[in-house]
């Protein structure tokens, strides 16, 4: 039986936390007394037999009558999944993909269909390479459909292969990929990481235009999304909902498919990182002592090659398939119960180690704006109720900011972080004097359709994701972070943790109470 | 000078392969050892008793003992740790060199396992491959995943491996083999592959009972859809496509060339089937897995939908027809492609 998350008063018998620090990660001391740790729940146990549990979602859908019902001869049948940004990191192959996509196509093989696009559901993010695309789908799905043309990546800068749906009442356009929306069913295959995933937005931004995309990708609609992670209190996700809503009234008839998985993101040696400091046994001291060491005397590149490597022994918890909002319902419900830890008001300063990952640089660098996108994006919003840091309090993140980016993933972050954040940090600001530029500009745009870029506009999400956060915090200090950066960033550099408290004293005075949210896993914190 | 140049020059990397040369040097190596053997036994022929083993007195009734060969092998002491420690060293040696210079075979399917194997032991399975040549248990056993390969035991014929001792020994050491009678559903031959099975070992054996004698499948026979019944383990059908090009039955010289093996999901009979049933559905899985070598995997599964996967036995004729369609077959198969040749400077004359 796993253990549930739970809040660790530190006292002065706690022995130092494990911090996150990019491609490493380093021991810190936080104050007795007045420093709590929100520690994860232990990875639930995963279905035995999955492959049997999705060929029975599919035939007992929710709200859905069973998928063979709704397959005929001669229809289209488009089938849709997640991107490489899912899981993180990779999940250990078969991906959970690939199980759904291979059990909907044997489905389909058996009604006579015919007609099959399989589209990677990418929205702005970069293209996948083969290697990915074999990784998510597996060789066989790839080798029957990638050299006939039938495997393809949605492209929301093709004006010809793009559907407007429709208005919603708060007159946001719809507008997605021209084969779904002429689909007969559409199955969207997807792996919840956490639960700003999953549900309609799956298929209303990883299919969406970019105009479609700036409907509820702005800084108005990130500011008042209280969180991320609670979808009743996010603006981006109200305005996604209309969105489905719509597109069940005048889009085609779609089938979601949704699995969740548990916490056990890191195999043998790396297992260290998800147990608790006290619990390590010689072993994994050796084990902490040896890795960090040796990553800290390894260069940058070498570091991401042995992290970028790793494939997370995910298992899953739950499968449900049928229609859509059902679905979400009952896999949010089962994403909560891996994540949420109960946990009693805020504090003035919240601590986090910044992981060498986030969805948006799979086998890529964490440049520092995706350091800030990660920190006051996500970690930040993995909150229910109120954030855990008080409004005006510190926010302390660990991590190397050096001053690298990825030349083909992330071009336009290269110009974003020398030209705009040169001007501005504020992302309305930014918004109204810069967006524009970038995502109309053309080469930005032939370097996504054609080549393995981001879309142009990226790197102003990736800001406005930390949007909320960066509102709600009176300062972030960066520790360890390369100064020139994290300035840039508009946020303070510290060597140490120590001076980083002494720094927060200036906001938070000279008692402050602090959280430390342990990653890895993943939690969601219940702040009552 | 004349003389040199007049010489046809061969550089090193045109020359003939190094893989298919190895193997010639092998066999002509062979042939020198066993030509000598007989020429150093030739003198004890004319020694005879008691140098040689007595004749029988016509009218003498001796009573005979027992045979030890064939289905009553006892393979027991393969199976101790001495044996096995050998066995283990034979795989990871000459059975791996062996198995990648003549076979080189592409693994897939694996994925297909993952699920079995994610457990913290393994529960033992029945490998049921199609066969077409001697060269399939090593490939075989070379391609399971090392879980199964430690615990792994061979029905083999026990009229064509167990009727000489030495063959016997060979096979019960080097593949862990046990007897099977072919012919005659032996109860012995059954409690013996359940009781390996039962002692966590996994199985391989082929279905269609021997090797292809014309290049097409052969019907399977229900004793792995019965053990399976029986003890309960999954069975994982395989196809192997390319051995049969390179030594398939009556061929008398190794041609190396590629393999492909092919794994399938996991079987396991539902309730109330019988075996007929379930033998009829492994031998569609293989078909299916046969179909996805030569063409993709959507493919093979639209025409396993619609029951159009091209059988492993081939068209219903005999006769020209049926080998001119299997030229066919291997004009699709990527597997059993000869390695390409060295390219030669063409004669210029």
């Amino acid at each position: 039986m796993p253990r549930p998350g739970f809040v660790l008063d530190v006292d002065r018998s706690t022995p130092p936390t494990l911090f996150w620090r990019g491609e490493g990660f380093s021991l810190e001391r936080l104050p007795a007394d007045r420093s709590r740790i929100i520690y994860p729940p232990e990875p639930l146990a995963g279905l035995d037999n999955l492959d049997g549990h999705i060929r029975d979602a599919l035939l007992n859908p929710l709200d859905m009558e069973p998928l063979p019902e709704l397959l005929t001869p001669g229809m289209k049948l488009t089938i849709c999944f997640d991107d490489a940004s899912l899981s993180l990191p990779k999940m250990q192959r078969p991906d959970n993909r690939q199980r759904i996509v291979e059990a909907v196509l044997d489905m389909a093989a058996e009604a006579g269909v015919d007609d099959v696009h399989i589209i990677a559901a990418l929205g702005l993010h970069r293209r996948m390479h083969e290697y990915e695309l074999r990784h998510v789908l597996g060789d066989r799905v790839v080798d029957a459909f990638l050299p006939k043309g039938f495997l393809y990546q949605h492209d929301a800068e093709d004006p010809d292969n793009l559907a407007v749906i429709g208005h919603t009442d708060e007159g946001e356009v719809l507008e997605i990929n021209k084969r779904a929306a002429e689909s007969d069913l559409v199955v969207y295959a997807n792996v919840n990481q956490v639960a700003m995933d999953g549900g309609w937005k799956s298929l209303t931004t990883g299919l969406a235009s970019y105009r479609c995309l700036s409907e509820h990708h702005n800084p108005a609609s990130l500011q008042n999304t209280r969180s991320l992670m609670d979808r009743h209190h996010s603006a981006l996700h109200q305005s996604i909902w209309r969105m489905g809503k719509l597109l069940r009234d005048s889009g085609p008839k779609i089938f979601q498919v949704e699995t969740t998985i548990n916490t056990e993101a890191f195999p043998s040696p790396f297992e260290f990182l998800a147990k608790r400091e006290w619990e390590w046994t010689a072993k994994d001291r050796g084990l902490f002592l040896a890795s960090s060491k040796s990553l800290n005397k390894l260069p940058n590149r070498t570091k991401r090659k042995i992290f970028h490597n790793i494939e997370a022994p995910y298992r899953t918890t739950s499968v449900q398939a049928g229609f859509t909002e059902t679905v979400h319902e009952r896999t949010l419900e089962n994403v909560y119960r891996q994540h949420l830890v109960e946990v009693d008001g805020q504090t003035d300063i919240l601590t986090m180690g910044i992981p060498f990952i986030s969805p948006y640089n799979p086998e890529s660098i964490m440049n520092p704006i995706l350091v800030m996108c990660m920190g006051l994006g996500y970690l930040f919003n993995m909150y229910r109720g109120k954030p855990l840091v008080k409004e005006g309090g510190v926010v302390i993140m660990t991590h190397p900011t050096y001053e690298e980016f990825h030349p083909v993933h992330h071009p336009s972050y290269i110009d974003f972080f020398d030209e705009v954040l040169a001007d501005t940090t504020d992302p309305a600001e930014m918004s109204t004097k810069w967006e524009k530029k970038y995502a109309e500009d053309d080469w930005y745009r032939h370097l996504y359709r054609t080549s393995y870029a981001y879309h142009g506009v990226h790197p102003f999400y990736a800001w406005y994701w930390g949007a909320h956060g960066q509102q709600h915090a009176g300062r972030v200090v960066i520790v360890g972070g390369h100064a020139p950066a994290v300035r840039r960033l508009g946020f303070t550099p510290a060597s140490t943790m120590n001076d980083a408290l002494e720094i927060a004293s200036d906001t938070v005075g000279r008692s402050p109470t602090i959280s430390h949210l342990h990653v890895p896993g993943v939690l969601v914190a219940d702040v009552k | 000078m004349a003389g040199r140049t007049s010489r046809q020059y061969i550089r090193r990397g045109q020359r003939p392969g190094g893989a298919r040369r190895s193997v010639h040097v092998a066999q002509r190596a062979a042939g020198t050892v066993e030509g000598a053997v007989r020429r150093a036994a030739r003198p004890l022929a004319r020694y005879g008793f008691p140098y040689r083993k007595p004749t029988t007195p016509r009218h003498v009734d001796v009573e005979r003992e027992p045979s030890r060969l064939g289905g009553a092998y006892d393979t027991e002491w393969a199976r101790r740790p001495v044996a096995r420690a050998v066995r283990g060293m034979i795989i990871e040696g000459p059975m791996r060199l062996a198995v990648r210079t003549v076979a080189s075979p592409k693994v897939s399917g694996l994925d297909r396992l993952t699920d079995l194997l994610r457990v913290d032991e393994p529960t033992p399975v029945i490998f049921a491959p199609n066969h077409h040549s001697h060269i399939d248990t090593g490939v075989m056993i070379r391609s399971i995943p090392a879980v199964w390969r430690r615990e792994l035991v061979v029905a083999a014929a026990a009229d064509y491996f167990f009727d000489a001792h030495w063959k016997a020994a060979m096979s019960a050491l080097a593949l862990n083999a046990i007897p099977i009678d072919r012919d005659a559903t032996s109860r012995a031959t059954f409690d013996r592959l359940r009781d390996a099975i039962a002692d966590g070992s996994s199985l391989i054996i082929y279905p269609e009972g021997g090797r292809s004698p014309d290049g097409w499948g052969q019907d399977f026979k229900g004793g792995a859809a019965y053990l399976s019944t029986r003890t309960g383990a999954p069975i994982v059908p395989v196809h192997i496509d390319g051995t049969g090009e390179i030594f398939g039955k009556g061929a008398t010289r190794l041609s190396p060339g590629r393999t492909t093996v092919l794994f399938g999901t996991p079987l396991t009979a539902a309730d109330g089937e019988n075996t007929r049933r379930f033998n009829e559905r492994i031998e569609a899985a293989v078909t299916r897995l046969g179909d996805e070598t030569l063409t993709d995997w959507w493919t093979a599964s639209r025409n396993a939908a619609a029951d159009r996967n091209p059988k492993l036995s081939g068209p219903e004729h005999n006769g020209w027809r049926r080998q001119w369609q299997l030229g066919e077959k291997r004009r699709l198969s990527t597997a059993g492609i000869r390695r390409r040749r060295s390219r030669r400077w063409p004669d210029l004359g």
